[in-house]
């Protein structure tokens, strides 16, 4: 295919996508009391445009909690995630977790402690092959067409948790009662929860559309890579190149998008 | 016939009260799930199912169980079932009536649910299950009313509901199978997926299925003038004693599997479930005990001195059917979702109130049972004088 036919499909795929994601976030806009506190999804030169979106995360640059820290509440701010005392009622889009955690069945018996005690960062890989949504029975998580990632559509959702058991990464969340009470301090740019639906990481993709990168790797200092998997100039691509990264659970064959540098 | 169901005794009126009671218990505790969402279970991020969808796994097994008296009847012309074969299906019924219950009362926007038929998705199992089991619910109150029908007015049934027998049987496979599949297909959850597990579903469906039926036809013989008949109790009963046992072997056929290969994502589970994880155990003394109802169920079944006295063959339906119960309800659930994908270990523990909404479901479904028995036993005792 000629690269104007691709690029005139492109840009109908996502003008679709928009003319159907407006009203759904107008109709939260709406239900967040604020009147006249519209949603504007910028369109046209700087959308953020790929074919599959991917990350790679130095994990040498984060070697502790208080470096996780500001990546962790900079996504959890933007994105109305509650904070929950019940560690059974906990929801996350990315947290810190140990080596043996992250990649159970690939630790070294006799790790360097230095590994052994970073922490590392997960979030949902948004698999090219997810298994959440072969297992949704509602389409209400789904890969994008356009960009490949996995997204979520919380009105859909009629939250039976199949996605949750299907997910081999733990990425997933549930809200088990209404979220809302418990958010700091609410986003309005972003829509919040309601008790019964299942929610994760959405590799950002508000800000895609309005031509900037992930909040996370935004705040990284240069730990967090992000770009189009199959751009072979991409950032992504050099360091992929460049480095010997590992991926969680590759053996399960979801290509997952979030590769590591250990 | 409807109408039969509405006359009773005074001990069955009793009966459908106290069903009736903890319905309603249930159903306000249900309420307050509604309400505050499904927070006031035990369910949690790793433990994402429990109580509910145990129920409904276990359930879905009684369902199926029923086949086993229609089969041979219908597949072999084994005469002697004909007199039982109504129960089967009306078991079938109230089995499955509370496995869609479960369903909805485990949904977190349960006013959702019919986006599940809005939106069709044959790439997800949970699709076809609510196929399946709708499916098979249908087929059992058709095939079950009309045939009973039939008898009561003393002539043959329709000749149309014959193919929707014969199609009700492989149906009654497929209803464990897709159930199976909900947990078999899920790459990284290593103690569910094994070939093996729609085999040992339907196994365990077979020793639970027509345990209850035999201890319904006990209880029948007891308070109506309706005898099911001693052969048809003792053919049910080695029905029982070769599922049990091919269940305890499947069971064995896993452990070998996963601890002569040692691969630790496919033992840490069963590790978890009977000796422990980690320093959390909740479910040792549980697992265990389980094991050995199911081998005391085979011993009593299995012998013919023990199977023949109906008595104890009782004691060895509830054995069977609590051990069953423990094995593919409460240990299949947890254990599968314990250690979690990041190998922690976050125990599942019911809360109170979900024991009692899933105590209402019990209730609710053996109250349509009751009806339904009464009404199949009232057109069998008016038949026959």
């Amino acid at each position: 295919m000629d690269s104007s036919r691709r690029r005139v499909l492109q840009l109908l795929g996502i003008s679709a996508l928009a003319a159907t994601a407006k009203p759904v976030l107008n109709a939260f806009a709406v239900e967040q009391q604020a009147s006249g506190a519209e949603v504007i999804i910028k369109e046209g030169d700087n959308v953020l445009k790929a074919r599959q979106w991917a990350m790679v995360i130095d994990t040498r640059k984060l070697k502790s909690e208080a470096d996780l820290e500001p990546l962790i509440d900079v996504c959890h701010k933007i994105h109305n995630v509650p904070e929950l005392q019940n560690k059974n009622h906990e929801i996350k889009w990315i947290w810190g977790t140990h080596y043996h955690n992250a990649f159970p069945g690939k630790a070294a018996q006799f790790l360097a402690e230095e590994v052994e005690h970073r922490p590392f960062l997960v979030l949902c890989n948004h698999c090219e092959n997810p298994p959440c949504v072969r297992a949704c029975p509602t389409k209400a998580t789904f890969k994008r067409e356009a960009d490949g990632i996995v997204f979520m559509d919380f009105h859909r959702c009629i939250g039976c948790r199949f996605c949750m058991a299907a997910c081999p990464f733990g990425a997933r969340s549930f809200n088990y009662r209404d979220p809302r009470p418990f958010i700091q301090e609410t986003n309005k740019q972003f829509p919040t929860r309601m008790k019964g639906v299942v929610e994760k990481c959405n590799f950002c993709a508000e800000r895609l559309a309005v031509g900037q990168i992930p909040a996370c790797v935004e705040v990284s200092s240069g730990a967090l890579a992000f770009g189009d998997l199959y751009d072979p100039n991409s950032e992504v691509r050099e360091l992929i190149r460049t480095h010997f990264t590992i991926r969680r659970k590759q053996i399960l064959g979801t290509e997952p998008c979030v590769y590591y540098i250990v | 016939m409807l109408e039969l169901a509405l006359k009773g005794g005074k001990k069955y009126y009793g009966w459908m009260t106290f069903l009736l009671i903890i319905v309603g218990i249930g159903f306000l505790l249900y309420l307050r799930q509604l309400d505050f969402g499904l927070g006031i279970t035990g369910l949690s991020r790793d433990a994402s199912w429990g109580f509910y969808i145990a129920n409904f796994t276990f359930l879905v097994g009684v369902a199926a169980g029923g086949v086993m008296v229609v089969l041979p009847y219908y597949l072999h012309d084994y005469k002697a079932f004909g007199k039982v074969t109504i129960l089967g299906e009306f078991l079938a019924i109230a089995s499955v009536l509370m496995c869609l219950t479960f369903i909805l009362i485990d949904l977190g926007q349960p006013m959702r649910a019919f986006n599940v038929l809005l939106y069709p998705t044959p790439n997800s199992v949970l699709f076809w299950d609510a196929i399946v089991l709708n499916g098979y619910l249908f087929l059992n109150i058709v095939i079950g009313w009309n045939v009973l029908e039939a008898e009561r007015n003393g002539v043959h049934y329709q000749k149309w509901l014959k193919p929707l027998i014969y199609l009700s049987i492989p149906w009654a496979i497929s209803i464990h199978t897709v159930t199976a599949y909900l947990y078999a297909g899920l790459p990284g959850r290593g103690f569910w997926m094994t070939a093996i597990l729609a085999p040992r579903f339907l196994s365990s469906a077979f020793a639970s299925g027509p345990a209850l039926l035999i201890l319904m036809c006990l209880i029948i013989r007891r308070v109506s003038n309706f005898d099911p008949g001693r052969e048809q109790i003792q053919s049910l009963a080695k029905i029982v004693a070769y599922a049990i046992c091919v269940n305890v072997f499947f069971f064995l056929c896993e452990v070998f599997v996963v601890f002569y290969s040692n691969i630790p994502e496919h033992m840490d589970h069963i590790k978890y479930l009977f000796v422990g994880l980690h320093g959390h155990g909740a479910y040792v003394p549980w697992m265990w005990a389980s094991m050995i109802l199911m081998v005391i169920g085979i011993i009593l079944t299995v012998n013919p001195i023990t199977r023949k006295n109906e008595g104890v063959l009782a004691v060895a339906c509830v054995v069977i059917f609590l051990g069953t119960w423990i094995d593919k309800g409460l240990g299949m659930i947890a254990g599968g979702f314990t250690p979690s994908p990041l190998h922690e270990v976050n125990e599942y523990i019911p809360t109170l109130p979900e024991i009692g909404i899933a105590l209402g479901v019990w209730a609710m479904g053996f109250l349509v049972l009751t009806a339904l028995f009464k009404i199949a036993v009232s057109v069998k005792e008016e038949t026959r004088s």
